[in-house]
């Protein structure tokens, strides 16, 4: 597994500095950095629990096959059942919710994305991001706003774990750095590690895939080069002929 | 070029280890291409067991559910009904359902069943698919694609085209009325895929 | 052919009715190719196996997709998840398609860099051009495929070319839609044609471009003809057979490609985002354009072309023209030395800002336009052009008087064009880059008159080494 990680460190070493810079953040947004790691399966575990308890009311995962979900996080059927089964679905379906998209538009003036995919059309950082940046703003309906996503019509359901936090601004009202006016039920390295693993639970689900493709693709290299050596020295062989 | 065909053991041996070694890297290319056309997860998921309730079914009657995409017969059998069930070696190709492609072991007995007036089985014709017809009447099954007969616990009769008997799907009775297709009495599912 | 009938048994039966034999002696064993090829030659091979790789996943793909605009973008997604390895098929395909590009970019440089687009061989580069041409036409519609929005929107952009088209445009681009915006028939046909008719015109395409090849010889870095010298039995001395030495080289060629193509494919697949875009993780929407639009990175250099001119009819003319003037490129360049090994120190340097301009271009075309951006994305597409036309004025050695006029006649366009859209604003970078670009345009002219910058090596007899 040393050597897969090394494989991909150096590869994201070299194309980590363009991915997402197409898209225009606020530089505070940028600070928040997901630390999460697919290949942790408590954390995934964890983060599949914090989902469903917290973010699942509201966003669906329609592409998320329940039983590949069990399968991939290693929970076993019955547990699944017991815990992470949405209401009223069959573990070999996907996770979509029953709320419907017009209840929605009324009660949040929008409508809750589905998440299967954000961490790939938008990366992890900005799903951690955004559930660290959110400040307390009377201006908005929801009494609370967003860095990550500025005027987000999303409540800030994680309140009461997080606390409340105020924003400040530079001269130029550009913001500069969150600061905490009300403790919440979790401390700090708790609350980041819950977001962490919300964060890398939806890293997992945009490409259930990632898990096996690592492991596989080491040995597939592994192979590859075996070929490449003994096509080389045949290579060699045969070209004695040739003067 | 100082020879043009060299015949040396290194060269016939790194052209053996290549030829081998590439030839494993094609096949096992192919590999995912064909796991590919297998069932998807999608498909899989579709074929989770089915419960079926069977507490209005009246005797006599039969009702049919879908499982793995495949029809599945439910029949409540009469005293008569059962009573023309038979093993005589003369009428039947499998009278001892011997076969055990066709019924998992509990069904391995005279009425292919787990209780005997309530015969569950898959409805496809062992001979080339089709859907045979419930002759209740006549206490047969009648495949009108080439004319099998089966009886009422799914054997098949002599001089059909049908070369084995009708194949019982795995099933549970969680209660008196309720029947699970595709889980085994003993709870354990049944092989995915 | 005399030797034939030598052959027994079933495989001379077959022989004798299907040249099978015949040809694997005509193609392979018999086919004498020189001995001195590098690793620029690998390319060649690369691109035939990239064509089978991406035509033997897309038949997989297909069993799989659904095209219809209602489906699609979840049939992709029910690939990735749901389907057996489905991911792994599907990131081979998107690999390979990036892969393609870099391979048969490598492949035209190669031809570039020792004059294989020359006579006689400029058959075998125009059936390249037109692969090249077929490839994109593939590539475009391959990518509306996922219905992503990056999918939705780069076809926006590109079908909008066509609508520049004069009088007929408008109605063009209709007609290419089946509908006033991009929809489900766009989808459908686009599929049609990604999966049927583009695939078999490249088929066909590469089986001529492989005869011109075979009915002429390879070209090789020292770009001097091996048939002019040949042994008694009118085998050339500078030559292999292809199989067995050219087989177990491009084996290691192969193997060398395929350990990058996995790296990609287990690794990285979406590349950060130039192989697979983010934006395209999202499903089309019609009513809400993505922040910004770049198309994948192997249209970019054009697509950079195109945004230099900002007039929309007058960019796609120069995108048009920078892709029609590679056909012509066989009689641009007359000069009788093929290889850059023995061509001028001029040539060179020509051919490496060539290479240069072309990757920032392609830089450019996957950035968000800004003034500076703009003012160096025009300053390279003149750049670009400018390489053929230096390519034509070294094909001989030129006179002072022509050498002048030459370099007078480009300037001036170039200045006019400058002082048609010079204002306050944007002065010091238009008179920077047209100073750079005169400074640049008057060396590679003037030059031979006064050094010997210009001053070609005798071509060898023979291959060396």
């Amino acid at each position: 597994m040393i050597k897969n990680n090394i494989l991909v460190f150096i590869f994201l070493v070299i194309i980590n500095n363009i991915s997402y810079s197409a898209s225009q953040k606020s530089e505070l947004a940028t600070k928040y950095k997901a630390t999460n790691s697919i290949n942790n399966k408590a954390s995934l575990q964890r983060g599949a629990k914090y989902y469903v308890n917290y973010c699942s009311g509201c966003h669906s995962l329609k592409y998320m096959r329940m039983s590949t979900l069990a399968d991939d996080l290693g929970i076993e059927d019955a547990v699944f059942s017991k815990n992470l089964l949405f209401t009223g679905k069959k573990i070999g379906e996907t996770m979509t919710i029953s709320m419907k998209e017009s209840d929605a538009e009324s009660w949040f003036n929008a409508i809750p994305p589905d998440l299967s995919l954000t961490a790939r059309s938008k990366g992890a950082d900005y799903i951690f991001a955004k559930l660290n940046t959110y400040y307390e703003d009377d201006s908005t309906n929801t009494g609370f706003n967003n860095v990550a996503l500025p005027n987000t019509s999303m409540p800030n359901i994680l309140a009461n774990l997080q606390g409340g936090q105020k924003i400040v601004l530079d001269s130029n009202n550009n913001p500069v750095s969150l600061e905490k006016v009300s403790e919440g039920i979790y401390t700090e390295a708790e609350y980041i590690q819950l977001t962490n693993d919300i964060t890398n639970f939806l890293v997992y689900v945009s490409e259930p895939a990632k898990l096996k493709r690592y492991s596989i693709g080491f040995w597939v290299l592994l192979f590859i080069f075996i070929f490449t050596i003994i096509a080389y020295y045949t290579k060699k062989e045969f070209w004695k002929d040739v003067h | 070029m100082s020879n043009d065909n060299p015949d040396n053991s290194r060269r016939k041996f790194l052209t053996g280890s290549l030829s081998i070694v590439g030839g494993t890297g094609a096949a096992a290319t192919l590999w995912p291409f064909l796991s590919s056309m297998g069932p998807s997860s999608k498909a899989k998921a579709a074929g989770a067991p089915v419960k079926v309730d069977i507490s209005n079914l009246k005797d006599g009657e039969k009702i049919d559910l879908i499982w793995r995409k495949k029809p599945i017969w439910v029949v409540k059998r009469t005293k008569n009904m059962l009573d023309s069930i038979n093993t005589n070696e003369n009428k039947h190709k499998d009278p001892m359902s011997e076969n055990t492609e066709q019924q998992p072991e509990f069904a391995k007995n005279k009425f292919r069943s787990l209780k005997p007036e309530i015969l569950v089985l898959e409805g496809v014709c062992t001979h080339l698919g089709c859907n045979p017809a419930y002759k209740p009447s006549e206490n047969k099954f009648f495949c009108a694609c080439h004319g099998s007969n089966f009886d009422l616990a799914g054997k098949v009769a002599n001089g059909s085209p049908a070369g084995a008997n009708l194949k019982v799907p795995p099933y549970r009775f969680e209660d008196e009325n309720t029947i699970i297709v595709g889980e085994l009495p003993d709870n354990s599912k049944t092989k995915k895929g | 052919m005399s030797e034939k009938n030598q052959t027994a048994g079933v495989i001379g039966w077959i022989d004798e009715r299907l040249p099978i034999l015949s040809f694997v002696r005509n193609h392979l064993t018999h086919y004498y190719t020189p001995k001195n090829f590098n690793f620029w030659y690998f390319f060649g091979s690369l691109a035939f196996l990239i064509l089978f790789l991406q035509i033997f996943t897309g038949i997989f793909l297909a069993m799989h997709y659904k095209p219809d605009a209602k489906l699609a973008f979840d049939s992709v997604e029910f690939i990735m998840r749901d389907v057996n390895l489905g991911w792994l098929i599907r990131y081979m395909h998107s690999t390979g398609a990036s892969a393609f590009f870099i391979v048969v970019y490598l492949h035209m440089f190669r031809a570039l860099m020792y004059g294989s687009f020359k006579k006689p061989r400029e058959l075998i580069w125009l059936f390249g051009v037109f692969i090249y041409l077929a490839l994109m036409a593939e590539a475009f519609m391959g990518y509306l495929l996922p219905w992503g929005q990056m999918s939705y929107w780069g076809a926006q952009v590109i079908i909008n070319l066509f609508t520049t088209i004069p009088f007929i445009g408008p109605e063009l681009g209709i007609w290419i839609r089946g509908d006033f915006a991009i929809s489900d028939p766009t989808l459908t046909r686009f599929f049609a044609l990604h999966i049927v008719a583009v695939p078999m015109v490249i088929l066909l395409l590469v089986i001529l471009h492989l005869s011109a090849l075979h009915t002429v010889g390879s070209n090789n870095p020292d770009g001097v003809e091996i048939k002019k010298h040949k042994d008694e039995n009118g085998i050339p001395l500078d030559g292999i057979p292809f199989h067995p030495y050219y087989t177990v080289k491009d084996f290691v060629g192969i193997g060398v490609f395929l350990f990058l193509f996995a790296l990609t494919v287990f690794f990285v697949p979406e590349m950060g985002g130039y192989f697979l875009e983010h934006a395209n993780f999202i499903p089309a929407n019609p009513l809400v354009t993505p922040e910004h639009i770049a198309p994948v990175w192997y249209f970019t250099p054009f697509y950079s072309i195109l945004r230099a001119i900002p007039d929309p009819a007058y960019g796609a003319l120069a995108m048009a023209l920078s892709i029609v003037v590679l056909f012509f490129l066989p009689w641009i360049d007359s000069n009788p030395i093929k290889s850059i090994r023995y061509r001028s120190m001029l040539f060179k340097i020509n051919l490496f800002v060539f290479v240069i301009g072309f990757l920032i271009l392609g830089y450019l075309g996957v950035k968000a336009p800004n003034p500076l951006y703009n003012a160096l994305a025009l300053r390279f597409s003149e750049m670009y052009f400018i390489f053929f036309a230096l390519l034509y004025f070294y094909s001989v050695n030129r006179s002072n008087l022509f050498s002048y006029a030459f370099s007078g006649v480009i300037i001036f366009l170039i200045a006019v064009y400058d002082l048609s859209r010079i204002s306050s604003d944007n002065y010091t970078m238009v008179l920077v880059g047209l100073a750079s670009v005169v400074l640049f345009l008057l060396f590679m002219t003037l030059s031979p008159l006064y050094s010997n910058l210009n001053k070609e090596k005798e071509v060898p007899e023979r291959v060396t080494e």
